[in-house]
């Protein structure tokens, strides 16, 4: 049980909720995620960990309401508790000193970015920051990006904030702009981590990306988290979530990513009508 | 029937009492258990074919070496709280291995009941009367908490909270230490409750078991990953003095064969913890799914391949083609399983193996290719070699399946404590007498030492170490 000591909506369908977790908090690296349960029918749903603080003993997490799980938890406040968090899950973002570092953010995938720029930033790396959202409000926490970053550049799809176009089109305009760019990190929706990975492969720029497949467990037990990466089969939840964004099948992930696609309709549809499953 | 007075020939006479069990076309339909368990006659009855034999063999094919013509004797004379609690000085879980434990491989095996007869399915039946005396005190509420010694003030922590590491934790809280379980899912009782399913081996059952630990004054938390949360050396940083490994044999082994990574191809590690931990069979009672398909193939010849096509059975499946590579003879499940998924009607493909998965578009499993095998000669197994037969592919329609060929030991803690040894396959090394490993108060036992072994054996693996590991605490000497 973990007690949730802050929660607020930041665009109307995304909110951020610091949870008392002082052994996580003591843990955690960029780029590190938690499982949670919000009851005890519940689902185990894995979140990235957005910030921290080890003094405090918090955690901080940016989710976005998509399905019945992620909608149950916007619907906690202050003073209730997670049924259930475990973590910190996954390996830690490698961060040195690799020069210019070119942060990816893409909608909700702002949020894990964050505490990645601001470690590459403290490894002596000029970070530049992209942050894309279809529309204005989907552009989230850009002061924050902006406090730990060389420079910001925003996209949105419809052009009402920021340059209108695709976050690939930022990073081809960073490089005809004559920008050395050593190291790409992309997070965010797969198809954006997968059309920025073709770009740099271009450009020939090292480019992580940071998976987001279905998980169970997170501990490497079941397997449901495999995604294929280069010719080697890899469970993200242990041997990433960051891979080589060149070598990953993008394809195959996402049409994992549907696998369950009626049976979530049926979940959030019967939670929306107000069963939310037995509580043994 | 009279207890007393029978000659060993009359003993010899009685036939072994079978389990009644539910009817095979009704328990397809619900996950409750298949076999019912003794009455009191019939665990009378079955406990007078005991001999009690002075030498035992019996005991010595016991891993934890339960005193089984004691507990027998006390069925026999109606005695059910002595047989009992005369299991429970050596097994803290009797009602699991009664339902799980591969008897006819053990205790069984040696019987000489089942050696006059000439068959080892004749043995006395001694799973079957463990589980009756079990079954029998759990029927009576709250187990006895055993007697504590008095508090030592020494902390030991153990990693896993299958049955190897309650059992360490059982033992090691008895002499007075403070112990606490530290597991990475969000229920204790590893396999037991992810893995092993309902209707082979109730929840209650190990929930219970967990319970009685807590009673004890053991501290069992949940949702904590060590090598994560903490690693080894931050606990021994936090005060703890002794460091038990429990941590098992959770790695999925794949076919790397091609369309592996299609939707609806499962290993059995995520089918199961689907089905069990999530209780994925209530769906949408519960919030977690699993494929419900009509045609499904299981790969593999063991319990844990018996296991998943049940399973699938259970959850709706048509179909449930089991494919295995050898024939019946060298499938390693258990006797009584296999007959147990052929009578719910599991179709055994044998001398079969998949070679390929061919997906739609929308990236799900549709078939499965095949090739015919032959068997060759004897490998390091000892078993028969299975060749394939060039040229005799073809392929089945399914609509899901779940790879059940085997399970390495999980990583996660020795690759965050380097100085723990393992061996090339991954297993933690570990003394085979006090279970010791290379780093100084580590102590490792069950499937992460073993391979994927069985719960006794885990348990036997516990009950080795806690010793250790209460001399280790009383000396200081490592
Ligand atoms: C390492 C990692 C980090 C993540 N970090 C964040 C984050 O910081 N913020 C955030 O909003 N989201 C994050 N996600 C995604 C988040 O886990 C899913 O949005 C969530 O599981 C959806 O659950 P639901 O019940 O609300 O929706 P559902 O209706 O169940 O599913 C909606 C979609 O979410 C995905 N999903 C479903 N179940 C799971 C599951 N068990 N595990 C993973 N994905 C699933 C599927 O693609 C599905 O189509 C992360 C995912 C991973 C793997
Ligand atoms: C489907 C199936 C059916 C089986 N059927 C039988 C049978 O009929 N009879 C039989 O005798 N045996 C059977 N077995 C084998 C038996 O279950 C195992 O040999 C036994 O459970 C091993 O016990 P263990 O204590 O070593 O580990 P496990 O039972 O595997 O428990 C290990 C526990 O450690 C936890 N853990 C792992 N890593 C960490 C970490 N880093 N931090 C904290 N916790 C961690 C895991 O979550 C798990 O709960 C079966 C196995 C399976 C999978
Ligand atoms: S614990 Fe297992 S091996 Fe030992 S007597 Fe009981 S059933 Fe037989
Ligand atoms: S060997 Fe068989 S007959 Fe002899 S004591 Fe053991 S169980 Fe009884
Ligand atoms: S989520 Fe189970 S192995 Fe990764």
């Amino acid at each position: 049980m973990n007690k949730i000591l802050e929660k607020e909506f930041i665009t109307p369908f995304v909110f951020r909720m610091k949870v008392e977790a002082p052994e996580i908090a003591r843990k955690r690296k960029a780029g590190q995620f938690i499982i949670l349960r919000t009851c005890d029918a519940g689902e185990r749903i894995p979140l990235t960990i957005a910030d921290g603080n080890a003094d405090e003993g918090w955690i901080e997490l940016v989710v976005q309401v998509v399905g019945k799980t992620t909608k149950q938890l916007s619907a906690l406040g202050p003073g209730q508790e997670i049924c259930d968090l475990a973590g910190p899950l996954g390996k830690p973002t490698h961060i040195e000193f690799f020069g210019t570092v070119v942060i990816v953010g893409g909608g909700i995938g702002i949020a894990p970015s964050h505490p990645i720029a601001q470690a590459m930033k403290r490894a002596g790396n000029r970070v530049i920051s992209i942050l894309g959202g279809r529309t204005k409000d989907l552009v989230i926490m850009e002061e924050k990006m902006r406090a730990t970053s060389d420079r910001v550049v925003v996209t949105t799809d419809d052009g009402s904030y920021g340059i209108k176009g695709l976050v690939t089109d930022a990073i081809q305009k960073l490089v005809d702009e004559g920008e050395k760019i050593n190291l790409v990190v992309a997070i965010g929706p797969p198809i954006m981590m997968k059309f920025v990975s073709l770009l740099t492969k271009k450009f020939d720029i090292p480019t992580l990306v940071s998976l987001n497949t279905i998980m169970v467990d997170g501990t490497g037990m079941c397997g449901a988290c495999r995604v294929t990466v280069g010719d080697q089969t890899k469970f993200v939840c242990v041997d990433g979530p960051e891979f080589d964004g060149h070598k990953v099948d993008f394809d195959e992930m996402m049409k994992r990513l549907r696998a369950y696609e009626s049976d979530e309709k049926t979940s959030r549809e019967r939670y929306e009508q107000g069963c939310c499953g037995k509580h043994r | 029937m009279e207890a007393k007075n029978l000659t060993t020939k009359e003993r010899l006479q009685i036939p072994p009492v079978a389990m009644p069990e539910q009817d095979p076309r009704e328990r397809v339909r619900n996950v409750s258990e298949v076999p019912i368990g003794y009455d009191a006659a019939m665990a009378l009855t079955e406990s007078q074919r005991c001999l009690q034999c002075k030498n035992a063999p019996c005991v010595k094919g016991c891993p934890v070496e339960i005193d089984i013509p004691a507990f027998i004797k006390a069925i026999v004379e109606g005695k059910y709280r002595d047989s009992i609690n005369k299991i429970k000085e050596t097994n803290i879980l009797p009602a699991v291995c009664g339902r799980v434990c591969p008897q006819e491989e053990q205790c069984q095996k040696g019987c000489v009941v089942g050696k006059a007869h000439k068959d080892v399915d004749k043995a006395v039946q001694i799973g079957k009367l463990e589980r009756f005396a079990a079954d029998w005190e759990m029927e009576r509420g709250e187990a006895e908490v055993p007697v504590i010694k008095a508090s030592t003030g020494k902390r030991v922590a153990v990693v896993g909270s299958g049955p190897a590491g309650l059992t360490v934790a059982a033992d090691v809280r008895r002499e007075g230490h403070e112990v606490t379980v530290f597991e990475a899912l969000h229920r204790p009782g590893g396999v037991l409750i992810y893995g092993i399913p309902e209707f082979r081996l109730p929840k209650r059952i190990v929930m219970r078991e967990v319970r009685n630990l807590e009673r004890m004054g053991v501290t069992v938390r949940t949702n904590y990953v060590v090598g994560k949360t903490a690693t080894i050396d931050e606990l021994f940083d936090e005060g703890f003095d002794a460091v038990f490994v429990a941590t098992g044999a959770g790695l999925p082994l794949f076919m790397r064969i091609p369309g592996e990574n299609l939707n609806g191809v499962y290993s059995a590690n995520e089918y199961l913890t689907r089905a069990n931990l999530m209780a994925a069979y209530s769906f949408p009672e519960s919030d977690t799914p699993i494929a419900r398909a009509r045609n499904v193939a299981v790969f593999g010849g063991g319990n844990v391949a018996m296991d998943a096509a049940r399973t699938a059975l259970r959850l709706g499946a048509e179909n449930v083609y089991l494919i295995y590579r050898r024939s019946k003879a060298e499938m390693p499940a258990r006797v009584e399983e296999v007959h147990h998924a052929e009578q719910e009607g599991v179709q055994m493909m044998l001398l079969q193996n998949p070679i390929r998965l061919i997906g739609d578009d929308d990236g799900w499993v549709r078939e499965v290719e095949c090739i015919k095998m032959e068997l060759g000669e004897p490998d390091a197994s000892g078993r028969r070699r299975p060749v394939p037969i060039e040229g005799s592919e073809f392929r089945v329609a399914i609509d899901a399946c779940i790879v059940a060929i085997g399970n390495a030991s999980n990583p996660l803690v020795p690759a965050t404590t380097p100085d723990i040894a393992v061996n090339k396959w991954g297993n933690i090394v570990a003394d085979e007498e006090t279970l010791k490993t290379s780093k100084k108060g580590v102590y490792a036992g069950g499937d992460i030492v073993l391979g994927a072994a069985t719960v006794i054996l885990a348990m036997g693996q516990g009950r080795k170490a806690a010793h250790a590991i209460n001399e280790f605490l009383a000396s200081g000497a490592w």
